[in-house]
């Protein structure tokens, strides 16, 4: 970096950028995983097939009641070695998939287990007067559910989801445990090598805050152009 | 595969146990009661107050608890080394364990996340009730304490047991400070034994049978509460 | 089905910032451990390690990457083979070599004792008594702390990186720290290094602390091996490994091999 950014960092503000890019990016695609992994398994919840609702079931429960942190480190060790196992099984050599790719598959499988809940829950709630129109109309499953369920549930969902978010941001704290970089890791990282932990962790924490406070924002706004149209709570 | 490890650490996963444990209880009986205030600064105080309690609030709940935990030891700890006025001023400062700083870190998060859920529940309280109160000629303080914060405590009863047990989730972190928790105790067996898997599945399960506890007393209180309350 | 698979990850792995393909990959401690292995201001490894593995693979002719993990995960990574050879100042133990191979040491250094500044003077465990050292989890200084220092009732505080040792040390909640000499030394030298000095050093035993610092690599990977210890001793014989110390200020610090 050719100019100082954050100069009280003692030139390392570039790192902290970059752990803070590298957070978002694990955060954003961990929450898409997670957001298409639960619909998925809401509906499969909701489904017909009552074997299948059990193991989702038993799979969400046990995810959510484990500590996130044995969640995140179990898995990411589980992952390491799946993958090797399956890519030597395959054939596929050498082929070595980065610790950023396992923690964003970890993080998108503890997020699935709680937004199966979420959407769960809203989808639960979408009135079944509008389910029966549908079915009387003669509707598809697949068109009930693109053109009703989806759009009538998202509002619902969207508190829910906007907190699942902010634990998907902090969640990326718990991946620097493994090793994988990402902001709480540079600025233990600039802070060791500066011994200014002070005001590292301050400037990664105010970073961490900014980032919350414009995402809410963003999620608020979704949130309102969603629910146009429907009577104001 | 030895399996020998848990005979040789088991009296110190106990004590682990139990430093976790004690953490635990503490932060939700005094965030719990740190949340009541928080709560009602950001209804009834004034417009000052009331922001002050919201940035608060809204900053232990959008860091990570890792960043916290970082910043109260080792930030503190770096102002403490920079500056040797501080030192002078507070000896107690520097001799204070990290078994403190756990805590409070841990209070002030739950605080803020129950100030959160009281305040919706406070609001849900139908004014109505508060208005009985009012009629009966109660003082401020009396109708907070006999009917106001009851009600409310009842209505967010269930969001209040899942968040202990939230609580309880985000305990294991707290060995990024030296504090010799259950985790950190599992982490000194998978370092020492070089096991992943043995240490940190007993962890879990132990974390599983705790919060089953805490889950199952949780619900013998809620069949006691008096429900007719809930309008 | 194989064909999708295949072509996903293969894209997944270009996608993905660091790839491995038949060159070296060294696993390195994600926490820094200045002189030997730290983060510049543009995120670039720098140290003697750094130095010492830039000479090993150009002596090799083999490309080597760096690929950080967390110091307490390194050997579990090392058999994910989520690289192939540890980079870490690792010692070689007896513990250790039951679960992996070291190559032949590069170096080797004393444990130090690091007191504040008004400090007493250490002779013997007994002087350390009722008061607090600190030392690095999972490393050879605390197993010698565990089975010294506690025996004689001295509070034992670890911590996940010597640098946190160091900050609560120069924060002035522990009395003194236990670490390699050569780290410990780099903490005087830097801005907060004038709190501290050296308090001396502690009685070596060869069962825990080792014959000095090794390569780590997985077991049965006996081609590399050779290979590594060829280099090494080849840039020891060669003088290139002084003058990478000498390079990095380390001079008389740390104990090199003996160029045969």
């Amino acid at each position: 970096m050719s100019f100082d950014v954050l100069p009280w960092l003692h030139g390392y503000g570039g790192l902290l950028l970059t752990g803070l890019w590298r957070t978002i990016f694990i955060a954003v695609l961990g929450y898409a995983l997670g957001l298409l992994l639960g619909l998925g398994l809401a509906l499969l919840r909701s489904g017909s097939n009552r074997i299948v609702a059990r193991v989702v079931k038993l799979y969400s429960g046990l995810l959510r009641a484990l500590p996130e942190l044995i969640v995140i480190m179990l898995l990411y060790y589980i992952c390491g070695d799946a993958i090797s196992w399956l890519l030597s099984h395959l054939g596929l050599g050498q082929i070595e998939i980065d610790g950023t790719w396992a923690a964003i598959i970890v993080l998108g499988l503890a997020t699935s287990a709680y937004a199966t809940e979420i959407f769960g829950a809203a989808i639960r709630a979408v009135p079944s007067g509008a389910l029966e129109a549908a079915a009387n109309l003669g509707m598809s499953r697949a068109l009930c559910f693109r053109r009703i369920t989806f759009p009538l549930m998202l509002p619902m969902a969207l508190p829910g989801l906007a907190n699942l978010w902010l634990m998907v941001v902090k969640g990326t704290s718990l991946v620097s445990v493994v090793g994988v970089m990402e902001l709480a890791l540079a600025a233990e990282q600039g802070a060791g090598a500066t011994k200014e932990y002070f005001a590292f962790y301050l400037t990664a924490a105010a970073l961490y805050l900014t980032l919350a406070l414009i995402t809410l924002k963003v999620f608020k706004q979704f949130e309102l152009q969603m629910r146009r149209g429907q009577v104001r709570l | 595969m030895s399996g020998n490890w848990l005979a040789e650490f088991a009296p110190q996963l106990l004590e682990g146990l139990g430093i976790t444990l004690l953490i635990f209880v503490v932060s939700v009986g005094f965030g719990f009661l740190l949340s009541i205030p928080l709560a009602l600064a950001q209804i009834r105080g004034n417009w000052m107050l009331a922001n002050l309690a919201r940035g608060f609030c809204f900053s232990f709940r959008a860091t990570p608890l890792l960043m916290q935990l970082f910043l109260f030891y080792y930030g503190l700890g770096a102002l403490l080394a920079n500056s040797p006025t501080l030192r002078e001023m507070s000896p107690w400062l520097m001799r204070l364990d990290a078994f403190w700083y756990v805590l409070i870190a841990f209070t002030f998060n739950f605080a803020c996340h129950e100030a959160e859920v009281l305040r919706g529940a406070l609001l849900a309280v139908p004014h109505g009730e508060i208005e009985a109160g009012e009629s009966f000629g109660l003082s401020r303080l009396q109708i907070l304490r006999r009917l106001w914060l009851p009600s409310a405590v009842l209505r967010a009863y269930p969001v209040f047991a899942s968040d202990v047990i939230a609580l309880l989730k985000s305990t294991p972190i707290a060995f990024v400070v030296p504090v010799v928790d259950l985790m950190a105790v599992t982490r000194n067996v998978m370092q020492n034994r070089l096991l992943i898997y043995e240490p940190l599945l007993l962890a879990g399960v132990t974390y599983l049978v705790i919060s089953f506890f805490v889950l199952r007393l949780f619900a013998v209180i809620g069949t006691r509460m008096p429900k007719g309350w809930l309008v | 089905m194989r064909k999708i698979l295949k072509s996903i990850v293969l894209v997944a792995a270009l996608i993905s910032p660091t790839t491995a393909w038949a060159d070296i990959r060294f696993g390195v401690a994600a926490e820094p451990y200045p002189p030997f292995t730290s983060k510049d201001a543009s995120g670039k490894w720098v140290g003697w390690e750094v130095d010492f593995m830039n000479a090993l693979c150009a002596k090799l002719s083999e490309k080597c990457t760096i690929v950080e993990v967390a110091w307490d995960g390194m050997i579990p990574a090392l058999d994910a083979k989520k690289f192939d050879v540890v980079l870490a100042s690792m010692s070689i133990t007896d513990k250790r070599k039951a679960v992996i191979d070291f190559s032949s040491t590069y170096y080797n250094s004393s444990a130090q004792l690091l007191g504040a500044a008004g400090a007493a003077s250490y002779k013997s465990p007994a002087d350390l008594n009722g008061k607090r050292v600190g030392v690095q989890s999972a490393s050879i200084y605390q197993a010698y702390a565990q089975k010294y220092f506690t025996p004689a009732g001295i509070e034992i505080k670890t911590y996940g990186k010597e640098d946190d040792a160091l900050a609560d040390l120069a924060a002035g909640r522990i009395d003194y720290v236990l670490g390699e000499a050569l780290a410990l030394d780099a903490m005087l030298n830097s801005p907060v290094g004038s709190c501290c000095k050296v308090a001396g050093t502690v009685t070596p035993d060869a069962s825990i602390f080792g014959i000095g610092v090794g390569l780590g690599l997985r077991k049965g990977d006996g081609d590399l091996q050779q290979r590594l210890n060829g280099a090494i001793k080849s840039i020891v014989t060669s003088g290139e490994l002084a003058a990478i110390t000498q390079r990095n200020h380390l001079t008389g610090k740390i104990v090199l091999p003996d160029a045969q």
